[in-house]
């Protein structure tokens, strides 16, 4: 079985359940605010981050405002290097090509390199309907599949497992899939990498179909990159007949001169490093070296969709660092699951309502699954203004009804607001904490957490007014 | 020499909060700004500056109380508001709301008044030019920088500087200050849980510190901080910067909160 996000609850709903386990909000804490200080130390370090950062937003905005060109040229380049592209809507489509891909080759065990977008269209799923297993070779995916979870970062999937419960995972489940792991296995994390790389080596060896996603694509000569920081993703693009990469459309960048404004922002944004172990790049098809097939299949799903609102749009630029959900405190209190995708934290309160729309109770939730604090805003490295993307998508939820009794509520209390007689006479009453503070129809929401602050017995209009008159 | 230029009108936005639940602040605000030599006026009108409406996501209705802001304080020179969230929300809410209710005459309406609308520790600061407003406050304070001070309106280290200079005041530093405190408006609302395990955290680094009083320049935040510290038994109080700003000698220290040993 797979476990996937489809059905998940609606935010508050499942933050509630998520914040409720102590182990998992110890280690969300732990582990983001390790990543948190690695990142503003390394970010300080180079004098012209600021300047970085405004070139990444503009290279993207710059790509997407001509999208459809630069995909064209991707395909021509990927096309001319003996690589064969494919373009897929949506997640079924994208899901059938690659399935029809690989029964093509005859393979029945396939190996992945992480990939958000293959976690987004659910395609593992998809593989073993067809009775195709895929297996995760990311150290942090392969954690996640062998638990039968579902990823909680878009660095980091399972950082929401401490060392105890991956030896536990790895103990109980290896030896289901291959090569177990060895008796006595500790919790010490050499142990456990060790445990894992013999695991994985066997996978390496035997596969000979690849599925990977990738970081970026650059147009000008059809090349795909991939950054990574332990190596398997290199053993897959290279041992295997057959490689089958599976990205979004947005992932496009001109040249490489734009690439390399990327790649200095992205190790130190997301893990804290001042690069990334390693980065691979491959073009098409080689004779007698690498894989002997090469497909590239363009995935939209949603990011035309996100790409046609004016606001939201941005989100596209994002490159996936997971600095936002690092930084920010809601996630820190929830983990990733709250969010009901592979998409977590700031990125996935916005990027999940533009792809599938913010028009059922999950999406609808997501614009809300933020206090607005913009602690996020200050780390992106493309930019991405969050709290105007949250907002502008509040305001589309707001629009479409969804929330009668909560409108029919502010309304009142604006109508009230907007007529000085009806304002004094509601202070005077306190009678704005009912619709600011509802103190008196029973709020749990509130006061499950705090007290209510004492009614004091004379506003501040009545006072000034008791000493100065109609003077002002 | 030329005659002097007529003195700048000045109003106070107290902020509906305030003014229902914490008159305090704004009678503080009043005594401070007196005591430095700027009388200000209360227009009766006002209300509110329609926040709760924007961040919830209805913008009509938020257009509809920006047009009662603007013609409530169209007349005045200068708009004081002792709130760094309400003080922001003309010039970062009332443009989108204009533009939201198709009304181009109330966007240049908001862009001729916005500039006018200054936060009370940056109106302190940048307009008159002071740190050491005469205050006197024998006690130990954390300072919490609520996340609109710190990043919509900006005030950096201005409340810091204020709070250094008064008399006897026993400043002590928050740990994870820059962290929000959980309250975000209706999300304290829309998502109890994570809120309230925001705010426990909060709450606890506050009583880490020992301080008597915490202060901030939003009363929303210090409500919901101080909803916590209430309900736990906890007696740090939670006090407005200008109820600090505003005590002098004569007033002595704050009843029922210990005095800071430094100041003894
Ligand atoms: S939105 Fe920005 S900070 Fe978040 S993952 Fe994407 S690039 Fe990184």
């Amino acid at each position: 079985m797979t476990r996937s996000f489809l059905g998940w609850p609606a935010f508050p709903e499942a933050a509630a359940r998520e914040v409720g386990n102590r182990q998992l909000r110890e280690n969300v804490r732990r582990a983001t605010r390790t990543i948190r200080g690695k990142r503003a130390v390394l970010a300080a370090e180079r004098p012209d981050w600021e300047q970085l950062r405004d070139s990444a937003a503009a290279i993207k905005d710059r790509v997407l405002a001509g999208l459809e060109e630069h995909l064209l040229r991707v395909e021509e380049k990927v096309t001319a290097a003996g690589g064969t592209v494919h373009w897929a809507r949506d997640a079924a489509e994208a899901n059938r090509i690659v399935t029809d891909l690989v029964r093509a080759t005859g393979e029945r065990e396939i190996v992945k390199v992480k990939s958000m977008l293959t976690e987004e269209i659910g395609l593992d799923a998809a593989l073993e309907a067809a009775g195709i297993s895929a297996r995760e070779t990311d150290l942090a995916a392969a954690i996640v599949q062998l638990g039968d979870d579902l990823p909680s970062h878009v660095v980091v999937p399972a950082l929401h497992r401490n060392r105890a419960e991956i030896r536990e995972i790895f103990a109980r489940e290896m030896g289901r899939h291959g090569r177990p792991a060895p008796d006595g296995l500790t919790d010490d994390p050499a142990e456990l990498a060790e445990a894992a790389r013999l695991h994985l080596r066997e996978k390496f060896l035997g596969a000979k179909v690849a599925v990977s996603g990738a970081n970026f694509v650059v147009a000008e000569t059809g090349t795909l990159v991939v950054v990574e920081s332990e190596g398997n993703g290199r053993m897959c693009l290279t041992l295997a007949d057959t490689l089958i990469s599976v990205v979004g459309i947005e992932k496009t960048v001109p040249t490489w001169a734009d690439l390399e404004v990327f790649l200095q922002l992205l190790a130190r944004n997301a893990t804290g490093e001042r690069m990334a172990p390693y980065t691979s790049t491959w073009t098409g098809t080689v004779d007698g070296d690498g894989p002997r097939a090469f497909h590239l299949v363009l995935v939209d799903n949603g990011r035309t969709r996100a790409l046609a609102d004016p606001v939201g749009r941005q989100a596209l630029r994002c490159i996936r660092c997971g600095a936002c959900m690092n930084t920010c405190p809601v996630y820190e209190r929830t983990g990733g699951h709250a969010y009901g995708s592979v998409y977590p934290g700031p990125i996935g309160a916005i990027l999940n309502p533009l792809l599938r729309g913010p028009d059922d109770p999950q999406t609808a939730s997501l614009p809300y699954a933020s206090t607005l604090c913009g602690a996020c805003n200050e780390v992106c490295p493309v930019r991405i203004r969050f709290t105007d993307v949250l907002l502008d998508l509040r305001a589309q939820v707001a629009d479409g009804g969804k929330h009668p009794v909560e409108r029919a509520a502010l309304n009142t209390v604006g109508a009230v607001m907007e007529r000085p007689a009806l304002w004094k006479a509601a202070v005077k009453a306190a009678g704005l904490v009912g619709p600011l503070l509802p103190a008196r129809t029973p709020l749990p929401g509130w006061t499950d957490n705090r007290a209510l602050p004492d009614i004091p017995g004379e506003s501040f209009r009545r006072w000034w007014k008791r000493n100065e008159g109609d003077r002002a | 020499m030329p005659p002097n230029p007529p003195r700048a009108r000045t109003a106070l936005f107290v902020t509906c909060l305030n003014d229902a639940l914490f008159p305090a602040t704004g009678r503080a605000t009043v005594t401070l700004l007196r005591r430095l030599g700027v009388e200000v006026d209360f227009p009766a009108a006002q209300s509110c500056c329609g926040q709760m409406h924007f961040n919830t996501g209805y913008r009509e209705e938020t257009a509809k109380l920006a047009r009662h802001f603007v013609d409530t304080f169209a007349d005045y020179e200068e708009i004081v508001v002792p709130s760094a969230s309400c003080a922001g929300m003309p010039a970062e809410a009332y443009p989108l709301a204009a533009r939201a209710a198709g009304d181009p005459g109330l966007a240049r309406a908001v862009a001729e008044l916005a500039p006018r609308v200054v936060e009370l520790t940056q109106y302190l600061t940048d307009r008159l030019g002071v740190e050491e407003v005469g205050a006197y406050f024998p006690h130990r304070v954390a300072y919490h920088p609520t996340c609109h001070s710190l990043r919509a309106t900006g005030l950096g280290d201005r409340p810091h500087r204020l709070l250094r200079a008064v008399r006897g005041l026993d400043h002590v530093d928050l740990p994870a200050a820059e962290e929000c405190c959980g309250f975000g408006g209706t999300f304290a609302l829309k998502n109890p849980a994570v809120s309230g395990a925001m705010n426990g955290d909060k709450a606890r680094h506050v009583l880490e510190t020992g301080a008597s009083v915490l202060a901030a320049v939003d009363n929303s935040c210090l409500m919901n901080i101080g909803g916590r510290l209430t309900r736990d038994g906890h007696p740090v109080r939670t006090l407005h910067l200008a109820e600090i700003l505003a005590r002098t000698e004569q007033d002595g220290p704050l009843p029922g909160v210990p005095v800071a040993e430094a100041a003894r």
